[in-house]
């Protein structure tokens, strides 16, 4: 919109030292008349000091000092944030071609401005060069045009209280989003289901996943099966769910969970029957939800499992491998995944057609070379293994009655009764057909399956923190205690850094690298070898 | 038993109510009611109140104008073509100039533009006293009101005084021509030369279409505090500093580009839309004129607008109350402006989302092609149906003569 200020620029002057001298006397004063006059000899000397003391100063001083003799008191207010002017301010500027116009004043330099003076508004011009202002001054606005100072406050940083309370306007801006777009209905309490044992990694896992149900905006009961045969006790999971905060409940299962991952599989799928008979026994309201301890779940899952009417079922993403060359694909397809780097992540979850129907399944066939498979929704799903935590249900499925139970969910009690082993969660169904599919129809990825541990025979210290003494103690080699005894010789040192070294081989130190994800099915034959060393 | 009856029939009614009511608190938790100083007048149908006469202008004056430069289309100034458009097949046209309230030239006066888009306003002074010039001599109706029961559609930088620089714009006036007629522009600020008493203020032109592919779901979360993208100095007009949007956005850099509240660059993200769809307020400060598209962008998209612009009048003030809608911070109290938002009471930050989500503000806000109800055309035409019955002043006694046909600067009297 704007092209240039060239011609506004012949009316102005940017320059550092050449001003022109705004006496009250009017600019058509002739040089001759100046001098005749007393009065005028004295703006003359005034002028002079002004301009010595600006050259020192750097700063146009005689303006301020116009200001200071002629403008009215009421135009100066101190604010209380000091503002200082990168630049003084400048007069109400007048088109006119005339040469009483304003100059602007050596601006970029004269940042370090001490005067904490504010003027919001530019006094009203002299009285003698109004004659020239008549035709422009049409308006009475507050508002003039032509330069302003940049106000820059003297701390120009973030003040920690305001970004808080910014925080919490937002915070409360996103609830309202989510009351008025999100669920309709009062949200009904979810059962969170999570089997575990005591492994490595169990802290950390069951710590992930208190933070992610602490996110949580439903009132929401967690229940904890664990794995722990009588006799061995597991009080730190007990401490630690006592600390959560989460109204939860501790199951015990008397079993101890094997090493190899088909059979864990069978136990965990038996633990969480456990937690759905507690669920059904005690007539227990809400929605189950399946988080492993070990899972990525998006908050999102929680949104949508309110929307769960009998049985739903989600798409999970399978991260299972993470960098191995073996791939998980086609053929075709880790071909792909050379080339690129980038593997397509295998899902598991209900697939649609375009009305939004359940017509089949997507698993994942963890066999080399086979990847996802579709299955259609009429075949027998008992068999396919599927994760549990890619499914929602509600809790009245489990009771043994409960008014509007459609019929075709089996009875609880009459599941894994007779030594069945459940493979998947539609072993509770009679017929998968009635799944919903949930999170868009399954495009929605709402939890990543992921299974990350250590050795199965690997120590760690109980409650992660090392009380007693360790049994050697080794000097630190880089800086010098300053008690420490000089003497102490090299070749002890030596010897000391081997025993530290044979020690440490002995007991099996947790080794994360070569054994991730060290529980698929297709690394059986790998993975029985390392079970083997 | 009769009264027994009685009690069930009015307890069966005030149930309906109940559910009836209960309902209409549904919708109301989302949306409010907008009803300006003129009252609840954003939904009123112009349609029978008033009538419309468009003069057949020579196409000199629009349709060859816009067929050399199609871009005119597109740019913020488009208003004054899709008025046009909008005005020819409207049922408020008549074709019997005997019976209308209102006469319209079509003038577009903001269509000639550099090779870089933007217009040049040096021609359009001549250019609309040419058409004056033609509609008095051909009609008789401007010579009976002097233009008073006449509209023009000016939106450009400064109205009606046809120029960019603000300084320029001021010296020169609203074109004497136009004195007596109402003009419907984009500029507005109160007590300032180009804009007179009277004349409707309008959004400047947004593209509605390109606005509705970038939508957002409405359930995405809200996460930026403050939003803005643009100049903060024009360094190509500007080389000095202090003049271009009288400093108040060189300040809003100086002061916040540390402030991890303010999500403000001059950057032309690809996401701007969406980027404003997320963000709970939005800068809108003035640069060389006080009005922006960012003002339509921020109704549309949900964003409280931050007007940063002293004396500013808004887009049809007197049906939409901008006071409870935006927030208003004056030039001067910028440096303290994440004090300012961070103090709005959170009740009030609320009520202004809901009344942004009201679908009547945000179609009062548009343009689009073809025209619905609601939009920018239907206000501007309930504006001036507002403004009927035109008062005595307006029809000129016989042989009373208010113009002065040789008044402006010299050059505007050559001919175009």
């Amino acid at each position: 919109m704007k092209m240039s200020l060239l011609q506004n620029q012949i009316s102005r002057r940017g320059s550092g030292g050449g001003y022109r001298p705004l006496d009250a006397g009017g600019g058509a004063a002739q040089t001759d008349g100046i001098l005749r006059s007393p009065s005028a000899l004295f703006w003359i000397v005034l002028h002079g000091l002004c301009c010595i003391i600006s050259l020192v100063l750097g700063f146009r001083c005689s303006r301020l000092v116009f200001f200071l003799l002629f403008s009215s008191p009421s135009t100066f207010t101190t604010s209380s944030t000091a503002t200082v002017f990168t630049s003084a301010p400048i007069l109400h500027t007048t088109t006119t071609t005339m040469t009483t116009t304003t100059t602007t004043t050596t601006t970029t330099t004269t940042r370090t401005e001490t005067l904490a003076l504010s003027l919001p508004t530019p006094p009203p011009p002299p009285p003698l060069a109004e004659a020239s202002l008549a035709v422009a001054n049409k308006t009475r606005s507050r508002v003039v045009v032509g330069r302003h100072g940049i106000h820059i406050r003297r701390w120009p940083h973030p003040d920690p209280e305001e970004v808080v309370r910014a925080h919490w306007i937002i915070e409360r801006v996103q609830r309202e989003q989510r009351l008025q777009h999100g669920v309709r209905t009062p949200p009904r309490p979810l059962i969170v289901v999570t089997p575990t044992y005591v492994r490595t990694f169990q802290a950390l896992h069951l710590t992930g996943l208190l933070h992610t149900l602490l996110l949580v905006p439903y009132p929401l009961t967690w229940l904890v099966v664990e794995a722990a045969p009588t006799g061995v006790p597991s009080n730190d999971t007990a401490a630690f769910l006592a600390r959560s905060g989460l109204p939860y409940l501790h199951i015990r299962f008397p079993e101890l969970v094997p090493d190899n991952w088909p059979d864990r599989r069978l136990t965990e799928a038996r633990m969480r029957l456990r937690a759905l008979r507690v669920v059904g026994e005690r007539r227990m309201d809400g929605i189950v939800v399946f988080a492993d301890d070990s899972n990525v779940h998006s908050v999102d899952l929680f949104d949508e499992a309110q929307k769960v009417k009998w049985m739903g079922a989600v798409s999970i993403g399978i991260l299972a491998h993470s960098g191995r060359t073996e791939a998980v694909g086609d053929p075709e397809l880790s071909e792909e995944e050379d080339k690129e780097g980038n593997s397509p992540v295998p899902i598991q979850g209900p697939a649609c057609n375009s009305s939004g129907d359940l017509v089949g399944w997507h698993t994942y066939n963890a066999l080399p070379h086979t990847g996802a498979a579709f299955v259609g929704a009429g075949k027998t799903m008992r068999a396919a293994k599927m994760e549990w935590a890619g499914f929602v249900l509600n809790s009245r499925l489990l009771w043994r009655e409960a008014e509007g139970k459609p019929d075709w969910v089996r009875d609880l009690d009459a599941v894994g009764e007779d030594g069945e082993e459940i493979e998947n969660p539609l072993a509770l169904l009679k017929d998968a057909s009635f799944v919903e599919p949930l999170g868009n129809c399954g495009k929605k990825a709402l939890l990543w399956w992921l299974r990350v541990e250590a050795r199965y025979d690997s120590k760690f210290p109980p409650g992660w923190a090392i009380d007693s003494a360790l049994e050697i103690t080794v000097a630190a080699k880089q800086t010098p205690w300053i008690d420490s005894p000089p003497e102490l010789p090299s070749e002890m040192m030596a010897i000391d850094q081997d025993m530290f070294g044979m020690k440490f081989s002995r007991k099996s130190m947790p080794s994360w690298t070569s054994h991730i994800s060290h529980d698929k099915e297709k690394h059986d034959s790998s993975s029985v070898d390392a079970d083997q060393n | 038993m009769g009264s027994g009856t009685w009690i069930l029939a009015l307890l069966v009614l005030q149930s309906v109510f109940d559910g009836i009511y209960g309902l209409e608190q549904e919708v109301n938790r989302r949306t409010e009611r907008i009803s300006g100083s003129a009252g609840d007048v954003l939904e009123d149908d112009p349609v029978g109140r008033l009538k419309v006469f468009v003069y057949e202008l020579p196409s000199k004056y629009n349709k060859k104008i816009l067929h050399k430069d199609p871009r005119c289309l597109n740019h913020m100034f488009a208003a004054e073509i899709y008025m046009h458009r909008f005005l020819l097949s409207s049922p408020v046209r008549t074709l019997n100039p005997e019976e209308a309230d209102w006469f319209y030239a079509p003038v577009y006066t903001t269509c000639d533009l550099t090779p870089s888009g933007l217009p040049l306003p040096f021609k359009s002074p001549r250019m609309m006293r040419s058409a004056i010039e033609l509609i008095s001599t051909n009609w008789p109706y401007w010579n009976r009101t002097e233009g008073a029961d006449h509209f023009f559609v000016v939106p450009h930088d400064f109205g009606a005084c046809f120029h960019y620089q603000e300084e320029t714009a001021i010296e020169r006036g609203i074109l004497h021509l136009l004195k007596r007629a109402t003009l419907v522009q984009t500029f507005g600020q109160r007590n300032h030369v180009c804009l007179k008493d009277g004349s409707i203020t309008i959004p400047p032109y947004a593209p509605p279409q390109k606005m509705q592919t970038h939508l957002i779901p409405p359930d995405t979360p809200r996460s930026i505090f403050v939003y803005f993208r643009g100049l903060f100095y024009d360094v190509g007009n500007d080389p000095e500093g202090g003049y271009y949007a009288r400093g108040a956005r060189a300040s809003v850099w100086e002061n916040f580009k540390n402030n991890p509240l303010f999500d403000i660059s001059t950057d032309h993200p690809t996401t701007y839309y969406e980027d404003m769809q997320r963000a709970v307020f939005c800068l809108c400060p003035l640069g060389w004129a006080p009005w922006s598209p960012r003002l339509v962008e921020a109704v549309v998209f949900g964003c409280i607008p931050v007007v940063i612009a002293d004396d500013i009048v808004l887009p049809f003030a007197d049906a939409i109350p901008w006071e409870e809608i935006g927030v208003f911070v004056a030039e001067e109290d910028v440096p303290k402006l994440d004090t300012i938002l961070t103090s709005i009471p959170i009740e009030v930050i609320l009520r202004k989302q809901r009344l942004l989500a009201n679908p009547s503000m945000k179609q009062a806000m548009l343009f689009p092609q073809p025209a619905q109800p609601g939009d920018a055309f239907h206000q501007i035409l309930n504006g001036l149906a507002r403004k009927l019955p035109h008062d005595e002043g307006v029809f000129l006694k016989p042989g009373q003569k208010i113009l002065n046909w040789t008044a402006g600067p010299v050059g505007d009297l050559k001919p175009w």
